[in-house]
């Protein structure tokens, strides 16, 4: 199945950071995404984009975890040539990846 | 116990108007604030301002102003908004004219100065020796717009200040919370940067149909919250309004353009969002917020620099139907031969519709879609090079491969945003008032 279905998240930006809040829609669900979603799953999953490595913060209380990636500095918001400079749209490549839950 | 009513009227410069009439009219509201200065937007003021194109504040201020005023003039409810940009007192000046041609003789309009810190900054330099320094503006926080509240003034227009302090000056205004209570301003900017997007807690930003489904997305209301001394709140919206106030909207929102939820950092508070708790009232639309925290405020003040950096130019052919890929293929190569003079990290394409939006690496593999969007574009120092750009992909029409349509081109000044710090002993900030006749 799709992480999106039982995650949703929302994707923000400060200069050349990005974050991407993934939050589980039942509580139950969230140590699944803890053990499953780590920083360098994440980190592996958008390398043609990002530089460096991903921070991950575990907001267990929310059910949510918070990823912050590092984009180059020619691709931050505001020096981006892209169609989607802020990467609003990027939260759903991680929503879109393939997940196995017994 | 006293419950304080905030709305929060627009999320950014480009919002819509009615849903904040609504609030004025209906809200019940003590003090409406109106976020509108993204990071660039304060940039592109200053630079506008500097070339004598505009005044150097919020384009919509009038539209806005015109809207709201009457209601919150008659409702008692007080303005804090940030539609000053880089000419708080033009912006201040405006709106009581406004005033006065609507007839609300007395109001008492506020502007605060000092976030400008150009003069404080002009050594810094982009990594980009091609770009320019243009702008700087400290965040500033709270105080001086306590200061304007105890000045009475009913709107108070600012330049750069942190999103959420619009929203915490009136919680510590009302409540008298004092500046070194940590945990309580931390509490307080949580519900700000709750409210801060305006419609993106109350359901905008969130719809993912047959996942998250949001009724009534075309009449969107912008959200309240009612807070109580001891910093707890409910957030809700107007009976009737679109969109939904949920936990998980709420939750979205809470983590929103934050790094660590646990130090979020603001002019007024190192804000804790780690522990806050969201419960579902049993009304439909009101979530109570609590348990967020905070520790001591940090010792500089970010500073926002912004660099002039040229121009954007873009421009855009389609092709659709058998081979629409293959032919939109050989238009992006007829284009990279014709702008090969352009500096690489200073020129990209794309197909929208295939690889636009995540890169062709993470994007599925499409073999035939029925229709292709090529997309150019490139950063130009030279108006006339970008001017060129434009041109190039707009001659594909009878140049380049069958059935290219629908050309659009757009060209706009680049301006590139840095953070800096500065220690806020630095800054020396000015509120002053003038009341409509």
């Amino acid at each position: 199945m799709k992480l999106r279905e039982i995650a949703h998240a929302r994707t923000g930006d400060k200069g050349n950071l990005l974050n991407i809040s993934l939050i589980a829609y039942e509580e139950k669900d969230y140590p699944f995404l803890e053990r499953e979603v780590t920083a360098e799953r994440v980190a592996h999953l958008y390398a043609p984009l990002i530089v460096g490595s991903v921070q991950r913060y575990c907001v267990p209380g929310l059910g949510a975890l918070n990823f912050v990636l590092r984009r180059p500095d020619s691709e931050s918001v505001t020096r981006s040539l892209a169609l989607d400079a802020h990467g609003k749209s990027l939260g759903y490549v991680l929503l879109n990846i393939e997940i196995d839950r017994e | 116990m006293k419950t304080l009513r905030i709305g929060g009227g627009a999320g950014f410069s480009g919002d819509r108007i009615e849903p904040a009439v609504d609030l004025a009219r209906d809200g019940d509201l003590r003090y409406l604030v109106f976020e509108c200065l993204a990071e660039r937007t304060i940039a592109l003021a200053q630079l506008a301002k500097k070339q004598g194109r505009s005044a150097g504040y919020d384009p919509m201020l009038r539209a806005r102003m015109e809207a709201v005023l009457p209601a919150c003039k008659r409702n008692g409810t007080r303005i804090i908004t940030n539609m000053g940009a880089a000419n708080p007192e033009a912006a201040a000046r405006e709106t009581v004219s406004i005033a006065s041609r609507l007839g609300l003789a007395g109001l008492r309009v506020g502007w605060i100065t000092g976030d400008d810190v150009l003069l404080l900054m002009g050594s810094i330099a982009s990594a980009d020796p091609r770009e320019q320094l243009v702008s700087a503006n400290a965040y500033l926080g709270i105080e001086p717009i306590l200061a304007c509240l105890l000045e009475g003034a009913d709107v108070i227009l600012t330049g750069r200040v942190a999103d959420p302090s619009l929203f915490l000056a009136p919680m510590v205004h009302e409540f008298n919370w004092r500046l070194d209570d940590w945990p309580l301003l931390g509490k307080g900017t949580a519900i700000g940067h709750l409210l801060e997007c305006a419609g993106q807690l109350t359901g905008g930003y969130f719809a993912d149909p047959g996942l998250k489904d949001v009724q009534g997305l075309d009449r969107l209301g912008f959200p309240i919250a009612e807070v109580d001394e001891n910093g707890d709140a409910v957030l809700t919206k107007l009976a009737g309004s679109g969109g939904a106030l949920s936990i998980r909207s709420c939750k979205e929102q809470i983590l929103y353009e934050v790094q660590d939820p646990s130090r979020y950092l603001t002019p007024d508070v190192t804000a804790d969002f780690s522990t806050i708790q969201f419960e579902e009232e049993e009304q439909q639309d009101r979530v109570r917020v609590r348990g967020a925290s905070g520790t001591e405020r940090p010792e500089m003040l970010k500073v926002s620099t912004g660099f002039s950096a040229g121009f954007i130019a873009e421009g855009q052919i389609s092709y659709a139907g058998p081979g629409a890929l293959a032919r939109a293929e050989l238009a992006r190569a007829i284009l990279a031969k014709r702008l090969g003079w352009i500096k690489s990290g200073d020129f990209r394409m794309d197909f929208i519709g295939v690889d636009s939006m995540h890169g062709s690496a993470l994007s599925d593999p499409l073999q035939h879609p029925y229709e292709v969007r090529l997309r150019v574009a490139g950063r130009l120092f030279a108006e006339g090079d970008a001017r060129r750009l434009m041109h190039e992909v707009e001659s594909l029409y009878v140049n380049g491969p069958a059935g290219g349509a629908g050309v659009a081109t757009g060209l706009r000044e680049s301006i590139a945003m840095d953070a800096a710090f500065i220690p806020r002993e630095a800054i020396k900030t000015r509120v002053e008032l003038e009341v409509a006749r």
